[in-house]
């Protein structure tokens, strides 16, 4: 038995292969939603088209976040969650690139809502958005030096004795 | 129509205080002011009492959540989603066990799903009336604002009873809640469905038809349904500018399914809207904890508050100390020696403010690789530039009230 979700899923995905062929690199079934990671040169136009069809119609960006697998050679990684209301279908849409060219295109022609959560991913993963109307540092300072949410970077050191902190008891 | 994509940058795009034509001001509200709720900055550019441009600072109580769950055990991580919306965080905490166990593929017995129900629509309850009561205090009205605050303290009794704490609550475990409700808390859940509605009718009577209630609200704050979608609205605030999305009736989760009640819609989207949807979805909230009771009432299992998983649910201390197997179960989940499926899962919840957010990727071990929480707040108050331009500086205070942007979910 199919269901509307399942049928969506092949819809989406078959429009998608169609479309952009190669670009599309593979994609899996994890928790009633479907993944699909594309290729980084076709980003932009993947979520063009999932926004401008009028069958599909991904008009609402859930979430869009960084990720950081520092064992693999692409290293840095954007999941952005897109829903449709018409349909009631989500779908998670993932691209790599490594850590030498940390630049993806800015979602923010298509969805303002993209311009906090694009500052917030380059606060934290240092990904680059390009044709960001203004990238800077959004919940650290702004001279804060480094990436925070990468995997390398270090949680404070739990015996260290610089810090003076009498007064919580610690 | 308008084109939901045009650029909102504004074009006062540096502050200026003198102005060869007009004289602007700038004016610093925040981050802590007394008409904010929390802490929020906001740089306004002012001409006499109109807001011309605003720039937002935020990340004043910023916690690195997402990276401190990196490193924390999975029911180690409900305190923190505690400390993102305090004002409904029982939410938050359900919210995240459902993630989990959404992981984990644990089917939950339906008593526990009503008990998680009657528990998120008090929250729910709770959060408007903070919310509402705010807005009345913001325009003008005090009163309001104490009768509904003595009606949270009964809520706070409940979660008291049901959990131990009231505030932030830690709520619940994985696969299901630390205990049963006790008879103290029927008794305080049955009080305050009685004496809460009167006190809800009187509440609307003081403000709803109020002239000067509503010459402070309606067309204050004003944000259209295709505006509103554009910049990731969820909840009351995108239910009041007219689009009907509801995580509870679009992705039911804790067989909402099972319940019958409306989806309140607003057609404005201004300050009256958001008030009005609130004050609607708490009446609809009181019917479904009422629904709730009736099918516990039905129900033959009277006793079950957790699915039977002990591999993952933390056992009782009564029985860590006395039994065995429990005392083994606690080592090995306390110790993360429980096998927990490598995958990622997006799970979002209905949060009092929008839709709540768990995106979880798992590779296996005691921690999560990867957490991010969709804080509804952090979406939609980029927004807030563009819905007070051109108001005047009250209207803008109003309409930050009432779009219920709390810093702690802001920040997280």
């Amino acid at each position: 038995m199919f269901t509307v979700k399942e049928a969506l899923d092949t819809l989406t995905l078959q429009q998608l292969s169609h479309e952009f062929g190669d670009s599309i690199l593979a994609h899996e079934f994890s928790y009633d939603m479907m993944s699909i990671t594309v290729e980084k040169e076709a980003f932009l136009a993947v979520i063009r088209h999932l926004y401008e069809d009028h069958n599909l119609a991904f008009r609402f960006l859930t979430t869009l976040c960084g990720m950081h697998y520092p064992d693999k050679e692409k290293a840095l990684g954007l999941v952005v969650h897109l829903h449709s209301f018409t349909n009631n279908h989500r779908i998670r849409i993932k691209v790599f690139t490594t850590d030498a060219d940390p630049h993806f295109p800015s979602l923010t022609s298509l969805f303002p809502t993209a311009n906090w959560m694009e500052r917030e991913t380059w606060d934290f993963f240092g990904i680059v958005f390009d044709g960001h109307p203004g990238l800077t540092r959004i919940l650290n300072i702004d001279d804060f030096e480094g990436f925070p949410l990468r995997k390398d970077f270090p949680l404070e050191d739990q015996t260290r004795e610089d810090k003076d902190d009498t007064m919580f008891g610690r | 129509m308008q084109d939901p994509n045009k650029n909102s940058e504004s074009p006062v795009s540096d502050f200026v205080d003198h102005d060869e034509i007009r004289e602007y001001n700038t004016l610093n509200l925040g981050p802590t002011h007394p008409a904010t709720h929390g802490v929020f900055q906001n740089v306004m550019t002012m001409d006499g009492e109109f807001v011309i441009d605003t720039r937002q600072t935020i990340g004043y109580i910023h916690r690195a959540f997402e990276k401190l769950a990196e490193r924390r055990p999975f029911y180690q991580i409900t305190p923190i989603t505690d400390r993102l919306n305090y004002c409904s965080a029982p939410l938050n905490n359900l919210g995240w066990h459902m993630t989990v166990e959404k992981l984990l593929g644990i089917e939950m017995p339906k008593r526990v799903d009503y008990l998680r129900v009657i528990i998120m629509e008090l929250a729910r309850i709770g959060d408007h009336n903070i919310c509402n009561s705010v807005i009345g205090v913001d325009s003008g009205a005090l009163t309001g604002f104490v009768y509904l605050f003595q009606q949270r303290e009964k809520i706070y009794e409940i979660y008291e009873e049901i959990c131990g704490s009231r505030l932030t609550t830690n709520m619940g475990r994985i696969g299901g809640l630390e205990r049963d409700f006790s008879w103290d808390a029927w008794k305080k859940i049955g009080a305050f469905l009685d004496s809460y509605p009167g006190v809800l009718k009187e509440f609307e009577k003081l403000l709803k038809r109020n002239r000067i209630f509503m010459e402070r609200t309606i067309g204050v704050g004003p944000i259209s349904a295709e505006r509103a979608m554009a910049y990731g609205f969820t909840g009351p605030n995108l239910r009041a500018a007219g689009v009907d999305y509801d995580v509870r009736v679009m992705n039911p989760y804790a067989s909402y399914e099972d319940f019958d009640f409306d989806i309140p819609l607003g057609t404005q989207g201004d300050t009256y809207d958001r008030f009005m949807v609130r004050q609607e979805e708490m009446w609809q909230s009181l019917s479904i904890i009422r629904q709730a009771l009736e099918k516990l009432d039905r129900m033959d299992d009277k006793t079950t508050f957790h699915a039977d998983v002990p591999a993952y649910y933390l056992p009782e201390k009564e029985k860590v100390y006395n039994d065995m197997e429990a005392l083994i179960y606690h080592f090995k989940i306390v110790m993360g020696e429980t096998d927990i499926p490598v995958g990622e899962v997006y799970h979002c919840v209905e949060g009092a403010n929008g839709e709540l957010g768990f995106y979880l990727v798992s590779e296996g071990g005691r921690t999560p690789f990867r957490l991010h929480f969709r804080r509804p707040c952090f979406i939609y108050y980029q927004a807030y530039p563009e819905m007070v331009k051109g108001s005047m500086l009250s209207d803008a205070v109003l309409t930050m009230s009432s779009l219920n942007v709390i810093a702690g979910e802001l920040d997280a």
